[in-house]
């Protein structure tokens, strides 16, 4: 490696942007090069002075005003200061999770209970907000909802296919508690709704988007589900069918 | 190219500009229609307004200037709003940045054509060259302290492009994949230009004797 080269590099590395292998071929010849040692030197140090000055500005309250009020307006505004702090951290984009949601609902509804479903996924990313009892047993995670819900979700374990569950949640949507069963894929969190429907027949899955968010919902014994995630499409279909072989073959209900 | 040493997950996207179709930022002034359901703009209050504060800050270092920044995120937020259906992901920040990137952009074309623009830079600052010819010896080069005030000044001083990748980067903290969707460049362009905008701010870090206030 050149030091032009490294030159280039070294600002990648610093950034941690660089794979295994290339971070090591730019610090063997950094290693071998004082002038590229200083270099990388120098601009750590700016880095560091960078990162520990506050360089932001905050937005001037006469601009809040003006976009909140040219938003239309809302049933429910309070729930901004709940949601206040969601994505404010770097690392929400990094979770993805799995929630299980069961609630008792009307048809006709779904748009507005889509909506709610993926504002319920993000509220669940806040820190801390993930689960309220965190077990990966699945015979944990299903009796703690006895008592605090008027259907009992179905609750399966899928690490084995490669879904980690990671635990349960009281939720809310539609005014409504909902019980969340939250699962992990990687780095990935997918929230899975269970609403109790009218209907008992069987509805093949389909896959929307909402907000960057994919939603997988179906239909099976009287409740619906809503699977919701960041995951992309085809491994939130695989999670899908993977959840209802095993309802299959457990059962449970 | 440095492009190809690049992690492999970013990799891919160095082929090319993966923006238009991951950030769909080009608008027309279609369907206002939509605009009036209440579920939805609670959804967009929930996920964008929490980065009020990011989008003005890029706007402040994107324009240089406190009025055109407010009115820029203003705008960047009612088209957003607009088009948050057709929104998918993966994540609200580099949508929205690229959304006021393009807003900014509209402002820069309207400036160029009306010469009377107003500036955060003081007077003399945009006339004296922040890149000087010294001598290469970092070694013996220790950066002085500095204060807020006099680094974002250095930073508004860069000259386009550097200075908004650099404030993506290092203020925003967004991965060299991102930047590249927002700017609409190679993840290698993003590299090299972070690098050169960092030897321009290094160099006037180095070049200004007194800390200024």
């Amino acid at each position: 490696m050149t030091c032009d080269e490294a030159e280039i590099l070294l600002h990648a590395l610093i950034d941690g942007e660089l794979d295994a292998g290339h971070a090591r071929e730019v610090e063997d010849h950094i290693a071998g090069c004082p002038r590229c040692t200083a270099q990388l030197a120098a601009y750590r140090e700016m880095s560091k002075a960078i990162a520990s000055a506050d360089l932001r500005y905050a937005a001037p309250p006469q601009l809040r005003r003006r976009i909140e009020a040219s938003l239309p307006q809302t049933r429910t505004p309070n729930r901004r200061s709940v949601l206040k702090g969601f994505a404010m951290g770097s690392a929400v984009s990094a979770i993805a999770a799995t929630g299980l949601f069961a609630i008792l609902l009307h048809d006709g509804d779904d748009q507005r209970i889509m909506s709610e479903v993926v504002s319920a996924h993000l509220r669940s990313l806040q820190a801390g907000h993930l689960t309220d009892v965190v077990s990966t047993d699945q015979h944990t995670v299903k009796p703690w909802f006895n008592g605090k819900l008027d259907v009992s979700p179905p609750v399966i374990d899928l690490t084995a296919q490669g879904f980690a569950l990671i635990g349960g949640r009281l939720d809310y949507v539609d005014a409504r508690a909902i019980g969340a069963i939250v699962y992990r894929r990687r780095a990935h969190v997918i929230n899975l709704f269970v609403a109790q429907t009218p209907g008992t027949e069987r509805h093949a899955a389909k896959t929307e988007t909402i907000q960057g968010f994919n939603i997988r919902r179906w239909s099976d014994r009287g409740l619906n589900y809503w699977a919701v995630s960041d995951l992309a499409a085809d491994e939130l279909a695989e999670f899908g069918e993977k959840f209802e072989a095993a309802m299959k073959g457990s059962g449970a209900g | 190219m440095p492009g190809r040493c690049l992690q492999a997950g970013r990799a891919s996207a160095f082929s090319a500009s993966a923006g238009p179709q991951a950030m769909p930022v080009r608008f027309s002034n279609d369907d206002p229609g939509s605009d009036h359901d209440p579920g939805k703009a609670q959804r967009f209050r929930d996920a964008a307004l929490p980065y009020l504060d990011d989008a003005y800050t890029l706007a402040r270092y994107l324009l240089r200037d406190a009025n055109d920044a407010e009115d820029a995120v203003q705008e960047c937020y009612l088209r957003a709003l607009k088009h948050f259906d057709s929104y998918r992901g993966p994540a609200i920040k580099p949508w929205l940045f690229a959304i006021l990137r393009n807003v900014c952009r509209a402002e820069f074309a309207r400036r160029a054509s009306s010469p009377a623009a107003t500036d955060d830079l003081p007077d003399d600052a945009e006339q004296t060259p922040l890149w000087r010819e010294t001598q290469e010896t970092p070694e013996a080069q220790l950066l002085r302290r500095r204060d807020a005030t006099t680094i974002r000044r250095f930073v508004i001083g860069l000259d386009e492009p550097f200075r908004e990748t650099f404030v993506l980067r290092e203020i925003h903290n967004l991965s060299y994949r991102e930047i590249a969707d927002i700017v609409e460049a190679p993840v290698g362009t993003v590299m090299s230009r972070l690098a050169r905008a960092r030897a321009l701010l290094r160099a006037a870090w180095l070049a200004e004797e007194e800390p200024s206030k």
